[in-house]
Formats: C-alpha cells, sequence, structure tokens
C-alpha cells in the first residue's frame, strides 16, 4: 500500500518534467529519423532498420537511469528523503517505489520506438512483442545504475554519470551504431563482458524470432540486472542507517 | 507533568569528532523545547537521532516510552519532522504533497481526504491547493512542509530551524501557527533566531560542541548568566557557561 502511494509519487515527478519526456521519448525517435535519413544517401545498409531499432530502443533505456538516478539526488539534496525516513515505510516501500514506476515507461519507449520504426519501413511481426517484452529485463540494468548513482552520488555528479557517460558507454559499447567486429580486439572484449552489447544482440535476435540466439545474452542480462538492483538496495539501506 | 522524551547518555560519534557528547534531559509532554547553539553544535544531529534518522553510537531515548534504538519503527508512528530544507515533492501539488504524507502513514482514502482538507483550512493553503509546489514562495513552502509534518497528527514533532531564510512577516506567522500546536503536540525546536526560542519555548537547551551548555526557561537561563537580555545570556552561555 505505502509503496503503491509512493509508486504514484515517483511516476507524477518523472511525467510532470517535460524535458524528461521529450528527452526519454523524443530523443530515441530522432535518433531513428536522422540514422534512416543518412541510411538513405549512403550506398551501403549501415543503418538498417531492422537492425538499428534494437539498438536504439536499448540505448533509450539509459535514460530510465538518469530518471531514477536524478530523482533521488533530488530527494536526498531537497531533504525529502529525510523526511520519508522518519514515516513508517521500509526499505523495500522506496525501492519499489521508486523502480518499479521506470518499467512501464521503459516499454512505453521502446513501444514509440517501434512504432516510428515501422512508419520508417520495418516489418512487424509477432517477434517484435517478444523484442519489447525483452526490454523489461533489460530495463532493469538501468534502473538498477541509476539507483545505484543517486543514492551515492550528488545531483550533478549523478546526472552527470547518468546522462553524459552511461549514454555514451552504452552508444559506443552496445554495438549499435556499428559492428564491434570492425574495431575488434580488446575494444569488443570489453564491451562482450559489460551488458550493453548483450542487451542489443538479444533484442536483434528476438526481433527476428531466433529465440535460440537470444538466450546467451538473456543470462548476461538477467545477471546484471539482478546484481546491479541487489548491489543498489544495499546501499540505499546502507544509506538510509548512515544517513 | 509525564516525560514526553527521556534522553538517556545520548552520544554520536563521526570517526575522531563527537557530534552529540553523551546528553542526558528529559522534555516533558507537550512542552515546545528549544535547541540553541552556534553551528556545528550538535543540534542537528540530537534532532536527527531523535527523529531515528541517525543511530546513536551509544545512549538511548525513550521517546513516549520507545526506544529509538530497538524500537524505531514504532516511534515513527507518532513523530513528524520538518528539515531544515523545505522536504516536499516539488512537481507535486499542495494537495497531493500533504495527500502522499498522509497515505504513507496508512490513513484511509476518505480519512486521507479529510486531514488534507484540515491542513489546507489550517494553513490557508486553498490559493495555492493545486499549484505545484516548487512555484510556492519560501514562506508557502515552509508553511506547506509544516503541515507535511502534522498531516499525521504526531505526538512528538521536530522542527529544524522552520523559519530559515523567512521574511519577518512570514516568520511571525508561523510563529503563531507553531504557538497554536503546544500542548497538544510535543515540540522540539532547534534555531539561530535568539528571539524566536525566546517567544516560543518553555524550556531551552544551548548547546555547544555537543554537549549541554545550559537549560531552563527564558528567566532562569538570564539568572543564570546575571543578564536581564537573552542575547546576553546566550553569548555569555556559550562563550564560558557552565557544563552539564
Amino acid at each position: 500500500m505505502k509503496m503503491t502511494i509512493f509508486a504514484k509519487r515517483t511516476t507524477k515527478e518523472i511525467i510532470r518534467d517535460p524535458l524528461a519526456v521529450l528527452f526519454g521519448i523524443g530523443f530515441p525517435v530522432v535518433l531513428l529519423l536522422l540514422l534512416s535519413a543518412i541510411n538513405r544517401n549512403i550506398p551501403n545498409d549501415l543503418f538498417n532498420i531492422e537492425r538499428l531499432t534494437p539498438g536504439v530502443a536499448v540505448f533509450g533505456l539509459s535514460f530510465m537511469s538518469l530518471f531514477s538516478a536524478q530523482l533521488i539526488a533530488k530527494d536526498r539534496a531537497s531533504s525529502f528523503l529525510t523526511r520519508l525516513f522518519t514515516t513508517p515505510m521500509k526499505a523495500a516501500d522506496y525501492i519499489l517505489g521508486y523502480a518499479l514506476p521506470l518499467v512501464p515507461i521503459a516499454l512505453a519507449q521502446g513501444i514509440v520506438c517501434y512504432a516510428v520504426a515501422f512508419l520508417l519501413g520495418m516489418k512487424f511481426s509477432l517477434s517484435i512483442v517478444v523484442a519489447l517484452i525483452m526490454l523489461i529485463p533489460i530495463s532493469f540494468i538501468f534502473i538498477g545504475i541509476g539507483l545505484l548513482c543517486g543514492t551515492v552520488f550528488s545531483e550533478k555528479a549523478a546526472t552527470a554519470i547518468c546522462g553524459a557517460l552511461l549514454t555514451n558507454l552504452t552508444a559506443w559499447l552496445s554495438g549499435t551504431w556499428f559492428d564491434l567486429n570492425l574495431v575488434g580486439g580488446a575494444f569488443k572484449a570489453i564491451a562482450y563482458v559489460l551488458p550493453f552489447v548483450h542487451a542489443v544482440d538479444m533484442g536483434k535476435a528476438a526481433a527476428i524470432g531466433a529465440y535460440a540466439d537470444m538466450l546467451p545474452h538473456l543470462w548476461w542480462v538477467l545477471a546484471y540486472g539482478a546484481a546491479l538492483v541487489v548491489i543498489a538496495v544495499a546501499t540505499f539501506r546502507r544509506g538510509m542507517k548512515i544517513s | 507533568m509525564n516525560s514526553s522524551i527521556e534522553i538517556k547518555q545520548l552520544t554520536k560519534q563521526y570517526g575522531a569528532k563527537v557530534a552529540v557528547d553523551r546528553i542526558t534531559l528529559n522534555i516533558a509532554d507537550g512542552e515546545l523545547f528549544a535547541l540553541l547553539g552556534m553551528n556545528g553544535a550538535g543540534k542537528t544531529t540530537l534532532i536527527n537521532m531523535l527523529s531515528t534518522i541517525t543511530q546513536p553510537t551509544s545512549g538511548d531515548a525513550l521517546l513516549n516510552g520507545k526506544s529509538i534504538v530497538t524500537e524505531a519503527d514504532q516511534v515513527k508512528k507518532f513523530i513528524a519532522v520538518s528539515p531544515q530544507e523545505t522536504a516536499i515533492a516539488p512537481n507535486l501539488t499542495v494537495r497531493e504533497n500533504l495527500e502522499l504524507m498522509a497515505g504513507l502513514y496508512g490513513f484511509d482514502k476518505q480519512t486521507v481526504k479529510q486531514k488534507t482538507d484540515q491542513m489546507i483550512q489550517r494553513f490557508s493553503l486553498q490559493p495555492y491547493e493545486k499549484s505545484k509546489s516548487k512555484t510556492l514562495s519560501g514562506g508557502w513552502k515552509r508553511k506547506l512542509s509544516i503541515a507535511m509534518a502534522l498531516i499525521s497528527d504526531p505526538k512528538i514533532l521536530f522542527l529544524d530551524e522552520p523559519t530559515l531564510g523567512l521574511d519577518v512577516l512570514a516568520r511571525r506567522e508561523l510563529w503563531a501557527v507553531i504557538e497554536k500546536l503546544k500542548e497538544k503536540t510535543t515540540i522540539i525546536l532547534t534555531t539561530h533566531y535568539l528571539e524566536e526560542a525566546e517567544s516560543l519555548s518553555d524550556q531551552i537547551c544551548i548547546m555547544r560542541d555537543g554537549r549541554i551548555k545550559a537549560i531552563g526557561t527564558v528567566s532562569q537561563l538570564n539568572e543564570q548568566a546575571g543578564t536581564s537580555k537573552f542575547e546576553d545570556t546566550f553569548i555569555k552561555l556559550v562563550e564560558d557557561g557552565g557544563q552539564q
């Protein structure tokens, strides 16, 4: 009950920030439109919409980190969280109240992204629905990072980490914009130790219905998602005691 | 009068720094108790421990008979805090902020609405009821912050610098609000404004370096310091007063 009340507040805080909504939903759409336009004017099929969309959908989720990190960091800075710590809320109420509202927002962002891709020529199939559902476990990676950064860093630092650093990491190390084999070596090895490329490869496999190819990446995504959420929860609980 | 708060040897240490040093005191039921001191005296740390936000290094305090160390969950049911910062949800309206707080204390929908209406009326928040709280002026934010603390009908209320940064009119208005709360609620107030403590408090505790330098009513403290003005009393006691 308390978690639901708090989750409603999280939802309102996020969706009533027009800039956040504009960037969260609009930026992936702009990327799709821009890269599709570029693709029409270059000889090779570098930004093929079928391969590009799952990557952009994952890239868009990096905004979930920004939303959650900013909200928690602001709540800490304004002492709103301090006030809440004196109410009968439990640690689980806070964590779930911050995290769960971001899952439907992530899903909505994915739906908008794929809807625009259909307008740009992507063919609809039932496997796209699977790709959309796969965005849910992926979103936990980004939500976990956001919870962690918001709990540990100031609003300025959390915004820089989740806004600039994470979006760049996701962009470069996910194989969304280019095939990682083109760089190879240590760059590719590092990318495959991180979750971003696995999330994109899983999305690409799901979108074309290659479910067997999806599975090895799914384990990486689930493991990273679970680990990040557990670390974020532990850090938040520790913060509650220390504060 | 029964003691609402019994503080026993309460201590908070951050590494080598002792922020609150073995404080022992009682605060009576329905009393307005002010904590005064220079910056870093330990006032906010003491309030944070009593309101279960910070765990003490040693010692304990009983709030209405419940320990802040072992029964913090019980304590949270009957206390409320209005922190130094305004501590409101910026994108929620005034009404939504109040409803949120009432909801978090477990009241049913009807009671939430009823209590919210009461607070809006009591603090004259009607003109701003549907405004996002981030658009309010400093004075109205403070009023909302205190209304959010009061919506759960706390038995013990902690007000940390409630009038900080307010102009003289807004401050006087808040004083009137606080004045009305006395008797029904035990209030622990920290402030830098001496006239605020002098005007509102039943008892004043002057702290320095985490310890109690003096405690008593305004006239008792003036007598102790041998001065007639409270400002002189405060300066004298902070600079060279005896320790508990």
